[in-house]
């Protein structure tokens, strides 16, 4: 039998609770949250635009907006398409990134597809697109899917091909099958690049639903910045902004959620 | 006055050989000649250390016999059995750990038999008994990127451990371990190797560590590699390790081992 100092089993250190507070990363957050907000207050206050609203004016234009039934009405119009879009892109994504990465003759067939796709100007494919599919639902779908799935696919790829060597090797060498081995090793190591691509195509998902209801058809939250320019209503244009902002961020925390609930055990531990 | 024991490269032990490498070569693509007709035999129940000049292919060759490396030319045999791929008599010991992250030491150590369809309930139970031996009983739960270098290697062991090989395979099992770290594992070592029956081989380029831990060395010359020599360092068993760091067969080997392998430095 061999015993190991058991020093740094008990190493959680008992500081004091204002120290603790002090240097919580919640802390941080909120003084990077306050010292954004400062800034955006400072500079409309100034004014360093007649146009650029400050953030009180702005919060204040987006809880009427909020209030009045406008704002959510818009959000259900840009949500739909944007979660049937993603939702597609990132099932036919990673399905197709995993492929590629496993297999070299799907990899040659593939990636430069989509190489291509994500050098492509996307924007300028759109008119194309509403001759093909009108200025409906599909068509928004459309440019969330050709936004969000080459960053989800190459990322996918790239977080198969580079599974650590050693982990493969290790799994072979105790005997694993080539299924375990990709089950229980190559797919779990993969996840956080994975996942880091899907944060990647919902981000561009957002730039296309946005991008299509900007010069596609007036609706949604789209409609709502292009109005509100129009009139000059300067706050309430920036308060759309905002929002798309903030529910860009919303979803980004909640994908990363799942994947540390279903992935990261070691994550959720610390 | 010397009790080291060298023979020349052709000595062959014809009793008890547990693993038995047959003019092996390995040539890389892309012409890169690793090894050049290796032969050699690893007696049952030993500890073998294959040292030699960084580079020379001591780890090619462990792979080898892992089975995780085809050879060119040339074939290894396995209690009499030609190794074609891993087998479950021989256990691997990684350099770089080759821990699962999101797997907790517990699992970690029972992933070998988690792979062969072992139930949980019992390859738990053996898991935690390794766990016990390579001194990391309380930290079941806890995660590789928690625990230090030389706690992860012991992991790596036990989980070699567990799945019962005849062979245990080490390739620079302290190379990514602190030097003070690396003393007490290798004593731990030598206590967990008397306990288990097994055959152990072992890459190191440490001449120290290979003479403190081995019952035989295997001299490689520099790539492509051939056996240059082999040694016996007769280390009288149950002294304390401070008494084998001491002992004049144990500095004899040392130096021995030093001048032989100082004509690669350049």
């Amino acid at each position: 039998m061999i015993s190991v100092p058991t020093s740094s089993r008990a190493s959680a250190a008992r500081t004091n609770p204002l120290r603790r507070v002090m240097t919580h990363t919640i802390t941080f957050r909120i003084l990077s949250v306050i010292t954004v907000l400062g800034a955006w207050e400072y500079a409309g206050r100034r004014p360093i635009s007649a146009s650029f609203p400050s953030f009180s004016e702005t919060f204040a234009a987006g809880w009427e907006m909020a209030a009045d039934g406008s704002l959510s009405a818009a959000l259900m119009i840009t949500i739909v398409p944007l979660v049937i879009g993603i939702t597609m892109s990132a099932i036919a994504g990673v399905a197709a990134g995993i492929y590629m990465g496993l297999d070299r003759r799907a990899e040659w067939v593939g990636v430069p597809v989509f190489i291509v796709m994500q050098a492509a100007p996307l924007a300028a494919l759109i008119p194309l697109l509403v001759l093909a599919y009108g200025v409906g639902l599909a068509t928004k779908v459309t440019v969330v899917c050709i936004m969000a799935v080459p960053a989800i696919v190459l990322n996918s790829f790239k977080a198969i091909r580079h599974a650590p060597v050693s982990l493969v090797e290790m799994g072979e060498s105790f005997l694993g099958s080539r299924e375990q081995v990709i089950g229980k090793i190559i797919l779990p190591a993969a996840s956080p690049v994975i996942f880091a691509g899907l944060r990647l195509g919902l981000a561009s998902g957002f730039i296309g639903v946005i991008l299509a209801e900007l010069l596609i058809s007036p609706t949604g939250i789209g409609d709502l910045i292009t109005y509100h320019q129009s009139i000059a209503e300067y706050p309430k244009m920036f308060a759309a902004i905002a929002v798309v902002i903030l529910l860009s961020v919303l979803f980004m925390e909640a994908l990363e959620r799942i994947e540390i609930t279903l992935f990261r055990p070691e994550k959720r531990a610390q | 006055m010397t009790a080291t024991v060298v023979h020349a490269p052709g000595f062959q032990r014809s009793l008890g050989t547990m693993v038995s490498v047959r003019s092996v070569s390995k040539v890389y693509p892309g012409g890169v000649e690793a090894l050049n007709e290796i032969s050699l035999d690893f007696p049952k129940g030993q500890l073998t250390t294959l040292l030699g000049p960084s580079g020379c292919g001591k780890t090619t060759l462990l792979k080898i016999i892992a089975g995780l490396l085809p050879a060119t030319s040339g074939e290894v045999m396995v209690d009499g059995m030609r190794v074609e791929g891993p087998g479950p008599e021989r256990a691997f010991v990684f350099q770089d750990f080759a821990l699962l992250p999101w797997a907790t030491v517990l699992r970690n150590v029972a992933f070998g038999l988690e792979l062969r369809g072992v139930p949980v309930a019992e390859r738990e139970s053996i898991a935690e008994h390794y766990i016990g031996q390579v001194g990391l009983k309380g930290f079941e739960k806890h995660y590789p990127h928690a625990l230090s270098g030389g706690m992860r290697q012991r992991v790596g062991l036990a989980r070699a451990l567990a799945v019962k090989a005849e062979v245990v395979l080490m390739d620079e099992p302290f190379s990514a371990v602190d030097e003070q770290t690396r003393r007490k594992f290798q004593e731990d070592m030598l206590e967990l190797i008397k306990n288990e029956q097994k055959t152990f081989i072992f890459v190191t380029h440490s001449i120290e560590e290979a003479v403190y831990v081995s019952n035989r060395i295997i001299l490689l010359s520099r790539r492509p590699s051939r056996v240059m020599r082999i040694i016996e360092p007769d280390m009288p068993r149950g002294i304390t390790p401070d008494q084998i760091r001491r002992h004049p067969a144990y500095l004899d080997a040392v130096e021995m081992i030093w001048q032989a392998l100082k004509q690669y430095l350049d």
